[in-house]
């Protein structure tokens, strides 16, 4: 009974923890054989560099509870960043920053509404939609760059306080999590989006509007995915409608490295996270030891395929 | 001496912390039809998988046709003539009947198909003597058929062991019937059938032998005409049964308030024009056979499926264009006939499962109250004898009669005044039927009514006031429960619906 007892709880917490310990393992490698790593300015700047994908994977982890997929988080993006350097340039840089979420607010609600309107598979129709978003942003720019510069655009994406310590980017970002932490824990929102992804039906026959909790789910990720461009962009000064390419793809890696099921139902926001800062850990360990980079790709792979076994054997184990 | 084809010798198995299989010791014989009977939880099930290979066994020995088997498949186990017919059907319903009988073991060269599917078939089925089309797609048969198909596919590769796992839960009287006569063939052939099933008139009726478990012990195994239906009862409980229903409170009098009106109601979903009242304190029961429209009343009026025409009346006001959602609010309660795939979101906890319907009652501007939710969810685990007793429980884990309790509380959660439910002690243990049956009299006595769909006749006569007949989408008659037995309602719908075979287990539902 106790060693049963201990093995189901060991799994459980395999399952939950994963992402942390191969953080920790990671810091503790890097820290003793490099001395560049464990650095305040260093460690500061991997957050830093995190904070774009941070934001829309922890929105994306609502979607994906909530038995969703978004494909088109890197295309919102890319609209989003042009539409914020057009304005900028031919109107105003702040309103140029403040339209970005919006923009992805508005897209995020098209692609909730044609998911529950058209009920068509979310994947199919992200999918679809990323496309149609690219071609918007093209259209905007008309293939061309947008330079912007004007001083009062950068202050999002560089701008520091704290004795110029902490990027004013990354405290959007803290805020960002935590509001999307509260949503999903603390507000009657947050579950119907696990009910809505554990058992529709049951959802349904228990009152819950489904469709507008996935609409709901979509539009935050829109707006995280604008916000990311926002933050973006202004670190660039320049908005290109191939902004956020790949972008997609490394959330949802994100999110499933953090033991959110890609079946719906389960899953934590502060796990993606965790499993954004460890894709950048990955990358700076490459930058700082100087290894040829054509490695970097393998090794992510290899350590997501480990990360995925490792939730996998926790759930399937019988 | 038959010989032994299987024997388990102190199989142990446990699933996380649940102890389910405790060194068991169990036989079985060529050319025997050998039933496993227990409560829910009891592990019946757990032992047929096991034989199958779908289950890993944390101890003992399992001995196949007097071989030891160490490390055991579903595959393996075909491979040494094992089948497995589960509850669920595994078969692929774009495939035609043929196709579906030998898949996996077609004539191939260098995997190319021959294509003699049909003609193996034919040389199969002269020998089962089923009927069946070859060339049928599979998704178009009924699910008598389906088993069948299961059970061909189970021939076809020369199972010398059949184990069938409630066979009979998804099968009217008739196709059970036809069923036990299968099995009576399969057995006649030399094969052993290991049949689990929680229908004891369906054991006693079928077997040679029976085994009773509890709590994942065998009590006894023994011939079945030594058994009776008391007899197992009292072994699967380890006490004397007490199936008797609670008594009913008196019927509400003639000018109590009609809590729920139905007129005319007809929807896609086969309803044509059903006309109901269900008062103040009233349980009224729907008694009709599978398919005869009795979910499907329950499910139109909580606006589960969308309704063509007929009004609706909830506690005399007009209820146009019911939703879930508008139901919810108007104090509807729908408990579904599924509590795992309809009712209950099993990758959550107890706590956010019982308070979903309510949360605005428990929230301000969206905000989850969480320690209001705790005490409410406490009370009502604690009301319903829920166990485990804890509210964040993994329910998913739960035995069945448990997780019916919390599906019960959470639809007590926001005391409603018409409760809908659709067969509210299907698959649950005799202790935990007890405390539904008591928590349907509660309902009534608190002033709520009931509105009560049971394929279990027994049920619905014992515990209503008054009770509707219903056939193919209609409302055919009302009977008057005191006085009537299962066999004059059965009589009488045998008399509206001929063509059908009732039973007095029409429990098959």
């Amino acid at each position: 009974m106790k060693r049963a007892l201990d093995r189901y709880s060991l799994w459980a917490f395999v399952r939950h923890y994963a992402v942390l310990i191969i953080i920790v393992v990671l810091m503790v490698y890097m820290s003793l054989i490099s001395d560049a790593f464990l650095t305040p300015r260093n460690l500061l700047n991997i957050l830093n560099q995190s904070t774009p994908l941070a934001l829309i994977a922890a929105a994306l982890t609502l979607v994906i509870i909530s038995g969703g997929f978004d494909l088109s988080t890197g295309a919102i993006f890319g609209v989003a960043t042009v539409s914020a350097a057009w304005l900028a340039v031919n109107v105003d840089p702040i309103l140029g920053l403040a339209i970005a979420p919006f923009v992805g607010l508005l897209l995020g609600i098209a692609n909730g509404l044609i998911i529950t309107g058209l009920h068509v598979h979310s994947f199919l129709a992200t999918l679809a939609t990323s496309l149609v978003f690219r071609g918007i942003a093209i259209l905007i720019t008309g293939g061309f760059l947008i330079q912007v510069r004007i001083p009062e655009f950068i202050w999002l994406g560089r701008g520091r306080i704290f004795n110029d310590t902490v990027n004013v980017a990354v405290l959007f970002m803290i805020v960002f999590v935590a509001a999307m932490m509260f949503l999903l824990n603390r507000t009657t929102f947050g579950r119907r989006v696990y009910a809505v992804g554990g058992n529709e039906e049951a959802a349904i026959l228990s009152g819950v509007r489904v469709n507008l909790v996935k609409i709901g789910a979509f539009a935050l990720t829109g707006i995280a995915s604008g916000l990311a461009a926002a933050i973006s962009v202004s670190r660039l000064s320049m908005g290109q409608p191939q902004a956020g390419v790949g972008y997609e793809l490394q959330a949802i890696a994100a999110v499933i490295l953090g033991g959110t099921s890609i079946y719906g139902g389960e899953g934590a926001v502060w796990r993606s996270v965790a499993g954004v800062l460890l894709l950048q850990l990955i990358d700076n360990a490459f930058n700082i030891l100087d290894v040829n980079p054509f490695y970097k790709d393998l090794t992510t792979g290899l350590i997501i395929v480990a990360a995925v076994a490792a939730s996998a054997a926790g759930r399937w184990r019988r | 001496m038959p010989d032994i084809v299987v024997r388990l010798a102190k199989i142990e198995k446990s699933f996380g912390p649940t102890r389910v299989l405790k060194a068991i010791d169990l036989d079985f014989s060529a050319g025997e039809v050998h039933a496993i009977v227990g409560e829910n939880g009891a592990g019946k099930s757990t032992v047929g998988k096991i034989i199958g290979g779908y289950y890993s066994f944390d101890g003992g020995r399992l001995e196949v046709f007097g071989e030891l088997v160490a490390s055991w498949t579903p595959r393996r186990a075909l491979q040494r003539g094992i089948a497995m017919i589960h509850q669920e059907l595994q078969l692929v319903p774009a495939l035609s009947v043929a196709d579906n009988v030998f898949l996996g073991i077609e004539e191939n060269r260098g995997g190319v198909l021959s294509g003699t599917e049909i003609d193996r078939f034919r040389a199969l089925d002269e020998r089962c003597g089923f009927g069946l089309d070859p060339a049928a797609e599979v998704r178009s048969l009924r699910i008598a058929d389906r088993q069948k198909v299961e059970i061909m596919r189970a021939i076809a590769r020369d199972a010398r062991v059949i184990i069938m796992d409630e066979p009979t839960s998804s099968l009217t009287a008739d196709e059970a019937e036809r069923l036990h006569e299968v099995i009576a063939w399969l057995a006649g052939d030399g094969r052993t059938v290991i049949y689990v099933t929680h229908f004891l008139d369906h054991a006693l009726a079928t077997a040679d032998r029976v085994t009773v478990m509890r709590d994942g012990e065998v009590v006894r195994t023994s011939p079945v005409a030594s058994e009776t239906k008391a007899s197992l009862v009292e072994a699967m409980l380890g006490e004397p049964a007490d199936v008797a229903f609670p008594p009913i409170p008196p019927p509400p009098d003639a000018n109590a308030a009609v809590l729920l009106e139905v007129r005319g109601l007809t929807t896609d979903s086969g309803l044509d024009d059903v006309s109901l009242r269900v008062r103040a304190g009233e349980i009224v029961g729907l008694i009709g056979l599978v398919g005869s429209g009795r979910s499907e009343t329950l499910r139109a009026i909580f606006g589960a499926d969308p309704i063509r025409g007929g009004d609706i009346r909830v506690a005399e006001a007009s209820y146009r264009e019911p939703t879930p959602t508008a139901s919810v609010n108007r104090g509807l309660a729908l408990i579904p006939e599924d509590r795992r795939k309809q009712g209950l979101v099993l990758t959550q906890v107890v706590r956010p499962n019982v308070s979903l319907p309510h949360l605005r009652a428990i929230s301000r501007l969206g905000i989850v109250n969480e320690a209001a939710e705790r005490r409410r969810v406490r009370g009502l685990i604690d009301h319903f004898n829920v166990m485990p007793a804890a509210i964040d429980g993994r329910v998913a884990l739960y035995s069945g009669g448990n997780q019916q309790k919390v599906l019960l509380s959470k639809w007590m959660f926001g005391g409603p005044r018409v409760v809908l439910l659709d067969e509210p002690s299907r698959g649950v243990d005799i202790g935990a039927r007890r405390r539904i049956h008591d928590f349907i009299v509660e309902l009534a006595a608190s002033g709520s009514g009931v509105l009560l769909v049971s394929s279990e006749i027994e049920e619905v006569i014992g515990l209503s006031h008054r009770a509707y007949l219903m056939s193919r989408g209609r409302i055919v008659g009302e009977v008057e429960p005191r006085g009537t037995t299962v066999e004059d309602v059965l009589f009488r719908l045998f008399e509206i619906d001929r063509g059908m075979t009732p039973r007095a287990t029409a429990a098959t539902a």
